[in-house]
């Protein structure tokens, strides 16, 4: 059975004409334990839509979304918190940190909804992304490419079996991009996870051997249907 | 819990202003709540236990309440003047115990003089076995001599000590009249009493007669005591007679004699005449609480109020949580926390703002009544404020909090694409 399994996935936003736009139209979508796919996909095809439904931080109009065993429409809102918590990690374009945290505390974040904080964990994969001696400063005190190492040890920080990648390297030039591309891969394959990255960025998407379209999958995009 | 607690201890450190002041503003409501009622309570206890050794006070016919407020608590004017004679019928009578005349009308740098005679400092007892204590070096004044004993707060604040010179200014407060020109001598200073007995000096009843320029009208007619001439008794006047009874019967018997009368007034019991004082002012005690509890109001509603306009800077630190796995619960929970730990902050410091409070009004209340509170005496409300306000505090984070359940991860994490 794969790790993530999506069937006849369908979500509609509403539309400024009063009508609904059908955002996503995914027929079939799977990746197994430990797989690395990359989804090819242009600003508006629906790219950050479909990683919210995986994350079941968003809920699809119809279709099933089935991660690491869990059928996530039956599940209860907390019990997908659960799930989330304890199975997806997610690197955001803007990596998202919590800007009164420091990077150490970010870390613990990551795991805290999970089997809880550990501090000797969180400082090793602070080390392991090479800014140890950055445990202790905020985001707006560190560079953008640490800022954006953070979010990777943040990311992998619950041993998570997905990891969820939205643009991971678009706030950054092309040297720091591969770096952190490698340093998401290596910390992913140490804990496991499986990897599902969204990008625009040839370079990106160069990197990943299994390389999807969007557009293949998504029926909505195929059809112009996004808004 | 301890995840909950970090969110809640990092959204508290990032806004310390907001923090400080609502937290500043709920320990002000707690501190005055806790004052109100301590203090309340303690005068209470305080006035109408003030005379402990006397049940009840003879002298004009009058309010009740301004003879005790006159005799007992040294306050007020005397409602007048009745015989002299009315003291030693009361003083012969089987019935009582102990009859203490009191003459007022002279100060003594705005502290009050009071005429008396020595079995007040002889016989008079505070408390069971114990009268009043006259410092080392000491004496009662003599019957017939130009002689004072004083207050430890007159001591105090006029500094006299034993041996010190006096004189006298006509009127039971300071700059009503002129000094009297008799001369009198410190034989003795009084041990702190905690009571108003502490800011008067007392001088022999004889001497109260004859200060220059005082005049009796006992005998109807206007009497100028003479050097070496004994006064008449029936010229005589005294302000007041403090009674102790020999039983509870006797008061009542006397009440019904004297009250029943045109000429003179019996306050008996005395705490009973304190109490009516209390329930006049009563209406103030209301006011006080009010405007404390109005405080914990606005103490609270400004901890909504500050929750509840950080949130929308807020729903982005939320929706990230929410996207690491946090679940709404922990967000209202979050939230919860904070409201409950500023409520639990003012509450911690509500303590301190009551130590002020009650330092300040305890300090007021001694020098203007003599009556000292002891601030270390427990009150209910010390553990019912701070405890009333956390859980005020706790139920003003619920509105924010609900805020922060409903936000919408999506929309606040980053727009779809």
């Amino acid at each position: 059975m794969a790790l993530l399994e999506l069937r006849d996935l369908i979500k509609r936003y509403p539309s400024p004409e009063g009508g609904t736009n059908v955002v996503l139209d995914v027929p079939e979508l799977s990746i197994g334990d430990g797989e690395h796919v990359a989804l090819e996909g242009a600003s508006g095809s629906g790219k950050t839509t479909l990683l919210h439904i995986v994350a079941g931080i968003l809920t699809p109009d119809s279709g099933s979304v089935s991660l690491a065993g869990h059928e996530l429409s039956s599940l209860s809102e907390s019990k997908v918190d659960r799930v989330r918590a304890e199975h997806i990690g997610y690197v955001f374009q803007t990596f998202n940190l919590l800007q009164g945290y420091t990077a150490l505390e970010n870390v613990l974040l990551g795991m805290a909804f999970g089997d809880g904080q550990d501090t000797r964990r969180a400082q090793d994969l602070l080390d392991r992304v090479g800014i140890a001696d950055k445990a202790n400063h905020l985001p707006g005190q560190l560079s953008v490419g640490q800022q954006q190492r953070v979010a990777i040890a943040r990311a992998v920080a619950n041993r998570p079996s997905l990891l969820l990648a939205d643009e991971p390297t678009g706030n950054l030039d092309a040297d720091m991009a591969q770096q952190a591309l490698t340093l998401l891969r290596e910390a992913c394959e140490e804990v496991g996870a499986a990897i599902l990255l969204v990008s625009h960025d040839p370079a990106v998407l160069g990197a990943f051997d299994e390389r999807r379209s969007l557009a293949d999958i998504n029926r909505a995009a195929r059809v112009g249907g996004v808004s | 819990m301890r995840t909950v607690s970090m969110i809640a201890r990092k959204s508290l450190a990032r806004h310390k202003l907001s923090t400080s002041v609502t937290a500043g503003s709920l320990a002000l409501a707690c501190g005055l709540v806790i004052g109100v009622f301590s203090i309340q309570e303690q005068s209470y206890q305080a006035f109408t236990t003030g005379a402990p050794g006397f049940d009840a006070v003879l002298g004009a016919r009058g309010s009740q309440l301004q003879l005790v407020m006159n005799s007992v608590l040294h306050l007020d004017t005397s409602p007048g003047n009745i015989p002299y004679t009315a003291y030693t019928d009361m003083r012969d009578d089987p019935r009582v115990k102990l009859a203490v005349p009191y003459a007022v009308g002279d100060n003594f740098e705005g502290y009050r003089v009071v005429g008396t005679t020595p079995e007040l400092l002889t016989e008079f007892e505070l408390s069971d076995g114990v009268g009043y204590q006259i410092m080392q070096g000491g004496r009662v004044f003599s019957d017939l001599k130009m002689e004072a004993v004083v207050g430890s707060q007159v001591a105090r604040k006029t500094g006299l000590r034993v041996g010190s010179h006096l004189h006298f200014e006509h009127g039971v407060e300071e700059e009503m009249g002129h000094d009297h020109d008799d001369e009198y001598i410190v034989v003795g200073i009084l041990e702190p009493t905690n009571t108003p007995a502490d800011k008067v000096s007392w001088v022999p009843l004889e001497g109260m007669y004859r200060l220059d320029g005082h005049v009796l009208r006992g005998g109807g007619q206007i009497y100028t005591p003479k050097p070496d001439e004994d006064i008449p008794d029936e010229v005589k006047e005294v302000s007041a007679v403090m009674l102790a009874f020999k039983s509870p019967q006797a008061g009542f018997q006397f009440s019904q004699q004297v009250n029943g009368g045109k000429e003179m007034t019996l306050a008996w019991p005395i705490a009973r005449a304190m109490a009516q004082l209390f329930d006049k002012i009563g209406w103030a005690h209301k006011v006080l609480s009010l405007v404390a509890y109005l405080v914990c109001v606005v103490g609270a509603a400004s901890i909504l109020a500050s929750l509840y306009n950080a949130m929308n800077e807020r729903r982005r630190e939320f929706a990230i949580l929410r996207a690491l796995g946090a679940r709404r619960s922990t967000v209202f929970g979050a939230i919860l926390t904070e409201s409950t730990a500023i409520a639990a902050l003012g509450g911690l410091f509500g303590i301190l703002v009551y130590f002020i409070v009650f330092t300040i009004a305890a300090e007021v209340i001694r020098a203007e009544a003599g009556i000292v509170l002891d601030i270390w005496q427990t009150h209910p409300s010390m553990w019912m404020a701070p405890l009333g306000v956390t859980v005020l505090g706790a139920l003003a984070g619920i509105v924010p909090a609900m805020k922060a359940y409903r936000t919408d991860v999506a929309t606040h994490l980053v727009a779809h694409s």
